[in-house]
């Protein structure tokens, strides 16, 4: 291993800008006569809009504008989509409502926009935004999901609020299955609505070009170019080639940047209408009624075992909350990444699973970190976790007994798992956890007034996403191959284009970390170009912990062809024949001679094409290609949380944590440490402290950070991580992909964790003090008193 | 944010005046409770006084059995205060738990004792321990100053100068932080003075900061822990929310006042 | 409109401004020194984080004119020169930011711990100290290892 090829720990290549104050957010870019914009949006959770009166607001100092949703129905502005398409149980297909920019006629939800304020500065758009004056009739509001089919019809076309109904599996083998069992494990499992809170806030600049007729819009996106597909194709912006989409530094996504948004479209709308660049930058406030939500599912699961603690059968039946609208991928969360999933990291022959999507009168709900396989992974886990404990079992040893030893292995759900080793992982996270000493430090805990708690969590994720002929026949509008260009100049450096899109995840060292130990040169003679649809022809961006097993696997099929190309001008150069050359180190060889010319020489020559005929063989060198996985790949791991509860408060405390993943090849181990501890944290958020709380009339309660309880430093201890490895056979470097990982294990290691501390099953999450406290209140009143 | 005018004055007087003349002007103290509810358009105050330039208000003085404490002294001063490590360690504690090391630089007890939020740490500390509230016109018995949520009985044009507390043999404080806010979702401050006994909570009350007579007298007969075994507040008319509510806000009381007072008899 | 001067990382600056104008605004907008970020309104996240008269502060709860007479310091004025200030050096080194939002006001802010509690910090030390900096990517493991070499390495 070199010092800067696959495997290293190489220092960020990012970082110094970032350090030093220098990185470019959107909100850094200022555009010449800029204005700016202000939302007005809907106080109601579910209203009629009688009639909007702009004309006081129009009088306002500084206003250049005051637009509604019939001025973007008049301009023929098209509606933001949902793009993947999910059919019911009947076959009919999912009831998909209108959902324009800015409401006409109708809010669904706290924060729907209904009005668009454009003034000179913000201050002056803020106080005519106060002065739009919006006659609502408020219609009865729809929060709960579980009674969302009971409540008032918030879209004509979704009769019961009701998006699909949508199942898979063999519901008939699980019946039979569940009839033979020993025993079942029974829960019901509220999957708690998450605010995603990537730490930058979005923001908007739309600017439109007279003299070309031409649109740019920079926006915080975690994938510029299905931005300007859906913006130019659906919602008829201008065609895809008059449309330039600029993310550059993006200050986290999570998911919550890869969706096509209102504000984005509304802001290039409104640049066009005033001539002048048009700028939207969300509050934090804003933001919790503005961007997507994650999760948000009610679910009763049931699993099956037979004498010898034998999985037999898993059944799940879920509501899913997609809020008011369905978002740009919202409808594919709940179903095939989800339901898919449900067999974790089990050989379970028989899995059936119902999903009902709702609409309720909430902001949209869509991929949050993990996306469906967190709710997969807290459902499975807990079933397992619980069937363990009721069956007397060690929680470990019935995983164990359950594991998927054979690979590849077809799984009721659709998955075949390529790789893996679940019981090394398992074993190797016992050990670092010391498992064994586990009892000792309960009862240290115990007399220190503590109750501690161990809890697993051996998650399985598909990432990778995805091939596109598969997720194509599942419904997806989009292929979800990458796309790579690898410029070569006449120097030797090298520029990567990539479709994929970095917000923290360090593309820009570990692509050219790929790339230098490939060509044999520094990685300082390499940069990695993203997030700019003029510069990168196409791509489908970063989500889904696909930019390792996807991207890179595409940068490394256009390196393939540049040395393939290179080795033709090495062999005019050297005066061999080409099959004859022999690539190593940066070096170009003739085998069995001393005849060499480095890379750099052959870099020029190909240019220069001075030593071959351009009809022969094409100057230059710069090759692209476009890779389309085979299969997903199957990231899976152990993580075992170690936990301690004050009995008096319930406050718990994570004191311990570990980690073992198997993500197959690591190419930067320190970046993927970083992935790991991030996605821990958001998933130990989701099991302790974050919640999006509504109330009855569809009020966002939990709407600021005052409210909504984000991870602090101090609500972790250090995480112990380690890895285990696996190569995934379907790419060329055996990536799996580590982005979600933490975020997927963590929220079931922790609730594993607190039930058997406080030894009741009824903890919901967010486990609150408050909520720990309740628990063990109701669990020492059915005690018996001797006990 | 709603447009104002601003003045800096230099003394009490110019400021007191400044208040009497504009009727809806507001002090400006460190600023991290009303710059936030300005931004968010929840206050508009049309004149702001500044009193970051008036001489005098800031400083931690030992004056006989007592502390003083100016009003414009920040968090972290008091927090990190000599005098108060050697004569009231407890009353450091206070501010060493408000928000976070950004705000303690520039957060003011006299701005938060002002303000009287129901869930803010100093007004626990100015009932648990008796203090007196110092202002431009007269002096103000705690027990007689904060008069309900975000309601004190300061007088339109009056302001706060300094508060002086009592130093108390025994003290402590207890905090259980709201998760979210870092505000106190119940704080208990207890103390024990000669003959005065007070447990004084934050964060519990729908009105504010209140004293619990039950408590004090229990540990008025041994100031012990065990005192207070067995004895609970009513959650009726405490604050519920999403974070807790008012039974668990009520079973808090007792637990933090129980520790509370194992920590001061510590000291 | 008001008057204000301030040294702002070492220069002098004067301008007038709308007395409503954060700092942070006055910052960012009028001398766009853009790295000072800003992650929420309620005064909680610390992306805004920056040095006033040697003290860390948050630049979204202040108006500029309050800053009046001060020295500031951001996030481009922290290192001196080319050289990177030793903090800046341990968060690159210990992978302490990902996508580098809240990055500048963990760096003041870690300067500043360093100034109130010294070179030999512990983990608990630390991370009760990072009470008012949110971090959304790195689950604060990496930060909290930055900060400790970074305090060691400003000895």
């Amino acid at each position: 291993m070199s010092a800067t090829g696959i495997g290293a720990a190489v220092r960020r290549k990012e970082d110094h800008r970032f350090i030093t104050g220098k990185g470019q957010y959107t909100d850094d870019i200022s555009r010449p006569g800029e204005t700016r914009a202000v939302f007005v949006r809907s106080p109601h959770a579910h209203a009629k809009i009688r009639k909007i009166d702009t004309s006081a607001a129009q009088k306002m100092p500084g206003v250049v504008a005051v637009l509604t949703g019939e001025q973007l129905a008049a301009d023929k502005i098209g509606h933001l989509i949902c793009g993947w398409m999910i059919h019911s149980k009947d076959g009919s297909p999912m009831k998909m409502a209108p959902h324009p920019a800015i409401a006409s006629g109708k809010a669904c939800y706290v924060g729907d926009p209904v009005a668009l304020v454009v003034a000179e500065t913000l201050t002056q758009a803020r106080d005519a935004a106060e002065k739009v004056a919006v006659d609502y009739e408020p219609l009865p509001a729809v929060v709960d999901p579980a009674k969302a089919k009971a409540g008032a019809q918030i879209h004509e076309v979704a009769p019961k609020n009701t998006i699909y109904e949508w199942h898979l599996g063999d519901v008939k083998a699980v019946e039979a299955a569940f009839r033979s069992a020993k025993h079942v494990t029974k829960l019901d499992i509220v999957n708690n609505r998450l605010v995603p809170n990537a730490m930058e806030p979005r923001v908007a600049i739309g600017e439109y070009d007279t003299g070309n007729d031409s649109f740019t819009l920079w926006n915080t996106s975690q994938n510029p170019h299905v931005a300007r597909l859906v913006i130019a194709a659906f919602i008829g912006m201008a065609p895809e080639h008059k449309l330039r989409v600029i993310a550059p530094d993006v200050g986290g996504g999570f998911g919550s940047k890869i969706f096509i948004y209102p504000e984005e479209v509304a802001c290039l709308w409104a640049s066009k209408r005033t001539g002048r660049p048009v700028k939207w930058t969300s509050d934090r406030s804003e933001a919790f009624l503005a961007d997507a939500h994650g999760r948000d599912h009610v679910t009763h699961a049931e699993m099956a075992f037979a004498s010898d603690g034998k999985i037999l059968a898993l059944r799940a039946k879920t509501i899913a909350n997609l809020g008011a609208y369905m978002s740009t991928f919202s409808s594919s969360v709940p179903t095939y990444l989800y339901a898919t999933l449900l067999s974790g990291q089990y050989d379970i022959a028989h899995i059936y699973c119902e999903v009902d999507a709702v609409y309720t009168n909430t902001v949209p709900v869509d991929a949050y970190r993990g996306a469906g396989r967190p709710e997969a992974t807290f459902v499975v886990e807990r079933l397992v976790e619980v069937g363990a404990r009721e069956q007397g079992m060690d929680p470990a040893e019935l995983r164990r007994k359950n594991f998927v030893r054979n690979f590849p292995h077809q799984t009721p759900v659709i998955m075949t798992y390529d790789a893996g080793d679940y019981n090394a992982s398992l074993k190797k996270a016992m050990e670092i956890a010391d498992v064994k000493g586990f009892a000792k430090r309960r009862r240290d805990a115990a007399r220190n007034g503590k109750l501690r708690g161990l809890g697993y969590s051996t998650y399985i994720e598909a990432c990778g996403i995805a091939p596109s002929q598969a997720v194509g026949s599942l419904g997806a509008g989009v292929g979800l191959w990458e796309s790579a260009e690898v410029r070569v100049n006449p120097t030797g450096s090298v520029e990567i284009l990539t479709g994929c899109h970095a917000h923290g995840q360090g593309h820009e060292t570990t692509f050219a970390q790929v790339v230098a130990d490939r060509l044999g040169i520094p990685i300082e003679n390499i940069s990695v170009v993203h997030g700019d649809t003029d510069k990168v022809q196409f791509g489908m961006g970063t989500y889904g912990s696909r930019s390792g097993a996807v991207g890179i696997s595409a940068i490394v099929k256009a390196l393939d062809k540049v040395e393939a190309k290179a080795k033709k001008v090495a062999a005019h150069m050297l005066e061999a024949s080409e099959s004859d050359i022999v690539f190593k180190d940066g070096k170009f060889t003739v085998a069995g001679t001393d005849k060499a010319a480095a890379w750099g020489d052959v870099a020029l020559n190909a240019y220069i094409a001075h030593k071959f005929s351009g009809q022969e063989l094409e100057p230059g060198l710069k090759e692209g290609a476009f890779y389309d996985p085979t299969n997903f790949t199957f990231p899976a791991g152990c993580h075992i949380c170690e936990v301690e509860i004050d009995q008096e408060t319930g406050e718990t405390r994570v004191v311990n944590w570990t980690a073992v993943d198997d993500f197959g090849t690591v190419i930067n181990p320190m970046i993927v440490e970083g992935q790991v501890h991030g996605g821990i944290a958001q998933g130990v958020g989701q099991a302790l402290l974050e919640g999006a709380v509504y109330d009855k009339e569809g009020q966002l309660v939990s709407g600021s950070f005052m409210d909504y309880a984000m991870p602090r430093a101090e609500n972790f201890p250090p995480f112990n991580i380690d890895t285990t490895v696996t190569k995934c056979p379907s790419n060329p470097l055996g990536l799996k992909g580590c982005g979600e990982a933490g975020a997927i294990a963590a929220p079931a290691a922790v609730i594993n964790a607190i039930t058997d501390a406080i030894g009741t099953e009824e903890v919901t999450m967010p486990a609150t003090a408050q909520t720990v406290w309740a628990a063990l209140q109701k669990a020492n009143r059915m005690r018996p008193a001797a006990e | 944010m709603y447009a104002f005018t601003y003045h800096r004055p230099t003394t009490v007087r110019q400021a007191a005046n400044l208040l009497a003349k504009h009727e809806d002007a507001k002090l400006l103290a460190g600023g991290h409770s009303l710059i936030p509810v300005m931004k968010l358009r929840l206050a508009s105050p049309p004149v702001l006084i500044d009193l970051s330039k008036v001489e005098g208000l800031s400083g931690i003085e030992l004056k006989g059995r007592s502390i003083v404490i100016g009003a414009m002294t920040r968090h972290n001063d008091v927090a990190r205060s000599k005098e108060l490590q050697e004569h009231l360690p407890a009353l450091a504690e206070v501010p060493a738990a408000i928000g976070d090391p950004h705000v303690r630089h520039v957060g003011t007890i006299g701005g938060s004792v002002a303000n009287n939020d129901p869930n803010a740490d100093y007004p626990a500390a100015c009932l648990g321990l008796g203090a007196t509230i110092v202002t431009s016109k007269r002096k103000i018995a705690a027990d007689d100053f904060f008069t309900g949520m975000f309601s004190t009985a300061l007088e339109p044009d009056e302001i706060i100068t300094k508060i002086s507390f009592p130093i108390a043999k025994k003290a402590a404080y207890q905090k259980f932080k709201h998760p979210a806010s870092g505000f106190a979702l119940v704080g208990v401050f207890v103390s024990k003075r000669a003959s005065d006994i007070r447990v004084a909570v934050t964060g519990a009350g729908a009105n504010g900061v209140f004293r619990v007579k039950a408590f004090e007298e229990a540990l008025a007969q041994r100031f012990t822990p065990k005192s207070l075994d067995g004895l609970s507040i009513k959650p009726d008319g405490l604050n519920s929310d999403i974070h807790a509510s008012a039974e668990y806000r009520a079973h808090l009381v007792g637990v933090l006042a129980r520790r509370a007072v194992a920590d001061a008899v510590k000291r | 409109m008001t008057a204000v001067s301030m040294t702002v990382n070492g220069k002098p600056v004067t301008a007038d401004v709308d007395p409503r104008t954060l700092l942070v605004q006055f910052l960012r907008e009028h001398l766009r020194l853009t790295g000072t970020h800003v992650g929420c309104d309620t005064s909680q996240c610390g992306a805004c984080v920056v040095h006033i008269d040697g003290k860390a502060m948050k630049s979204c709860t202040m108006f500029a004119w309050q800053a009046d007479g001060a020295n500031v310091t951001t996030i481009e004025g922290l290192a001196n020169g080319a050289a990177l200030h030793p903090m800046q050096e341990a968060f690159r080194e210990h992978h302490g930011l990902q996508c580098g939002y809240c990055t500048p006001g963990m760096i003041m802010a870690a300067v500043d711990i360093v100034k109130r509690k010294g070179h030999d910090l512990d983990d608990r030390t630390i991370r009760e100290e990072l009470d008012g900096n949110l971090c959304r990517c790195t689950g604060y493991h990496n930060i909290v290892k930055a900060i400790a070499a970074g305090a060691r390495a400003m000895k």
